[in-house]
């Protein structure tokens, strides 16, 4: 090791006069932003063996998914200092993003693939209910349970549990558990009339079973609404109570964790650290960043649409977000430290879905007896507040809340002709399904191959 | 259960500037070891290391900054549910010392209010290029109530003394916590059932 502190700046020929390295001058990739996506990718080539540096213009890790303490989340809405009335600032972990992880999704898979759960401690979601004629009621997650629920009368009963079995034992690649039915050419909504189910139970298998954030699957083929529904299926029966877990300190934990496994394999972390231009060369490819008078170079850069141009990346659409501070669990739903309610679209009156995740203290998000509560959908109305008010109303009296109002963004290339990998925005649905197959898609294009995801079930002991 | 045969689980983190040799202490504790280039992050998770005391046994969970520390890019993880923390520095640079002293306040500012610190001042053999008094050192440690000592990870001196006073200032009952939280395991087999 060297006795003399920080290492002699390396010096380069490709450095223009006047310019110094950034970190180490040289990498194979260079990251931009710290949020999940870019965190598992640049966890992902360093254990590979590539030099990643990594970089990100906020003090903090997240980016857009960030979970902030209270001071950082009054700083971020500039909504001026916050009232010493909510308790201890480090006892705040708040999300910007609301979702939950689908105990048997992909993103659980990516955790376990990489070891990343041994930095973190889980919670089952306590509940996950649904809008319905103007109540709020618990989606089953017990045959008992779906047997008392007022959601559907008797017969209905049985047809749902008909269908459910059917769906459970329903294999793509298995001719034999088809019954018959072609879900690569039937609708949604021809399988649910096949089934007899009614109308109002479309609905709520749709919307807070298979998390459809509008009406256009029902009139698609089924199959791959159908495997939404088996992961929320396998993902109920895996720990309890919902089919969603979540970290304790908030999902920020997820991409620290993830950065961790790319800084012990040798990657570089900047926070605090803004990047002014992305260099290109006469091909068009980008080559490098830089920062100042700092400069790095690299085979490649990657990140979230934030750090490019725009040509680079496209508005796929906008997400309103609603963070509200709350002395109290969201009420009628049996005083759960934490739930989804999800509010299908129809019910009142609106195309898009409407989700309240709602977190308390033994979460670790919050002070003692201070709840969060997050409102999002997509913005379908003039005023974002008319957008999330179906979910605000269920909140009961609101301490402070903080509206946001986000594009989100797609990239116009696939990284292949500009070297330039951009994620996706983070999607306006409450679980990370969409944003793991971003994820998966992101991988390949850098790497060229497909991420195996298969799990080693060895124990997590040990040194990695 | 009888306390001599408890085993007491802790979190320790290291900070420090780069190359005070941070990573070489961990690994003359864990595996008596020492590489004069040890590299810069020693590529594992955390190492874990047993102390035996008169009445019970402590079970350190070490964390190495892994690198995240020279831009100062730690993340909150980093210092979350750390029971001890070892703040190193090079006796034989004084900008080290200036580090440590921030790096203290910053895990008192970020840390659990409780953590127990101690300042270890390394390359204790390297005493003809001593750039940092020990008096000096004692006084900011006194003055902070936080332990010190000088340490040689080339040749071990303190290197276990170090972990065996941090062992003993622990509190060995601590609080129970009350949360039924549960680390993420792979499903046995796929093993499913529907309503």
């Amino acid at each position: 090791m060297s006795e003399e502190g920080e290492p002699k700046k390396p010096t380069f020929d490709w450095l223009p006069e006047g310019m110094e390295p950034l970190a180490d001058g040289e990498y194979d990739a260079i990251v931009m932003g710290t949020g999940l996506k870019e965190c598992v990718i640049s966890g992902l080539l360093s254990v590979k063996g590539k030099r990643v540096l990594q970089m990100d213009r906020n003090g903090y890790y997240g980016g857009d998914g960030a979970s902030l303490n209270l001071s950082n989340l009054f700083e971020k809405f500039q909504a001026g200092e916050a009232p010493s009335n909510l308790g201890a600032n480090r006892d705040y972990n708040v999300d910007l993003i609301p979702k939950f992880i689908m105990a048997c999704g992909n993103l659980t898979k990516m955790l376990l693939h990489t070891k990343v759960t041994r930095y973190l401690d889980f919670k089952s979601i306590a509940g996950s209910y649904v809008y319905k004629g103007g109540k709020i009621l618990k989606v089953p997650a017990t045959p008992e349970e779906a047997l008392r629920s007022p959601l559907m009368g008797l017969f209905e009963k049985r047809r749902f549990r008909k269908f459910l079995l059917y769906v459970d034992q329903y294999k793509e690649d298995d001719p034999k558990t088809y019954e018959e039915r072609d879900l690569k050419t039937m609708t949604m909504r021809q399988l649910y009339e096949h089934f007899g189910l009614q109308p109002d139970t479309h609905q709520f298998i749709s919307h807070a079973m298979c998390l459809q954030l509008d009406e256009k699957h029902m009139d698609l083929p089924a199959l791959p609404t159908i495997k939404e529904l088996q992961v929320y299926i396998y993902s109920l029966s895996r720990y309890g109570t919902s089919p969603y877990i979540y970290p304790l300190y908030g999902l920020g934990g997820l991409p620290e964790g993830f950065s961790r496994i790319c800084a012990i394999h040798g990657g570089t972390f900047m926070l605090n650290q803004d990047v002014d231009e992305i260099l290109f060369n006469d091909k068009g490819e980008a080559y490098g960043v830089k920062a100042g008078n700092m400069m790095a170079k690299a085979a490649m850069v990657i990140g979230d649409p934030s750090y490019f141009s725009s040509d680079k990346i496209r508005p796929t659409g906008s997400v309103v977000r609603c963070i509200c501070i709350l002395d109290h669990p969201v009420p009628n739903t049996n005083n759960a430290e934490s739930v989804q309610v999800v509010i299908p679209g129809p019910q009142v009156g609106r195309v898009n879905d409407v989700f309240v995740c709602a977190l308390g203290h033994s979460l670790q998000v919050s002070a003692n007896g201070v709840y969060i509560a997050i409102v999002s959908t997509l913005a379908e109305k003039s005023e974002p507040d008319e957008d999330v008010a179906p979910g605000l109303q269920m909140l009961g009296p609101i301490l402070k809340r903080f509206t946001s109002v986000t594009t989100t963004y797609e990239p116009t290339g696939d990284g292949s002709a500009d070297k330039c990998f951009i994620s996706k925005s983070f999607d306006g649905t409450s679980h990370f399904e969409g944003d793991c197959e971003d994820l998966l898609s992101l991988h390949k294009r850098i790497t060229g191959e497909d991420l195996d995801m298969n799990i080693n079930a060895d124990s997590v002991e040990g040194d990695y | 259960m009888s306390s001599s045969s408890r085993v007491h689980h802790f979190k320790l983190v290291l900070l420090g500037d780069t190359a005070v040799g941070k990573s070489c202490l961990v690994v003359r504790f864990v595996r008596d070891e020492f590489f004069e280039f040890q590299e810069p992050t020693i590529g594992a998770a955390f190492l874990t290391q047993t102390v035996q005391l008169d009445d019970s046994t402590v079970k350190f969970e070490i964390w190495d900054t892994a690198g995240q520390e020279r831009y100062r890019s730690l993340a909150p993880m980093y210092y979350r549910g750390a029971a001890a923390a070892i703040v190193v520095y090079d006796i034989t640079n004084p900008d080290s010392f200036t580090g440590a002293k921030s790096w203290v306040k910053e895990l008192q500012r970020r840390g659990d209010p409780n953590v127990v610190i101690a300042l270890a001042g390394n390359k204790a053999d390297l005493d003809s290029r001593r750039k940092v008094e020990f008096e000096e050192a004692n006084a900011y440690a006194e003055e902070n109530g936080i332990l010190h000592l000088e340490t040689s990870a080339k040749n071990a001196n303190n290197v276990k003394s170090l972990f065996v006073e941090i062992a003993g200032k622990l509190p060995k009952n601590p609080p129970q916590q009350e949360r039924e939280a549960f680390p993420l395991m792979p499903a046995q087999q796929e093993s499913r059932s529907c309503c």
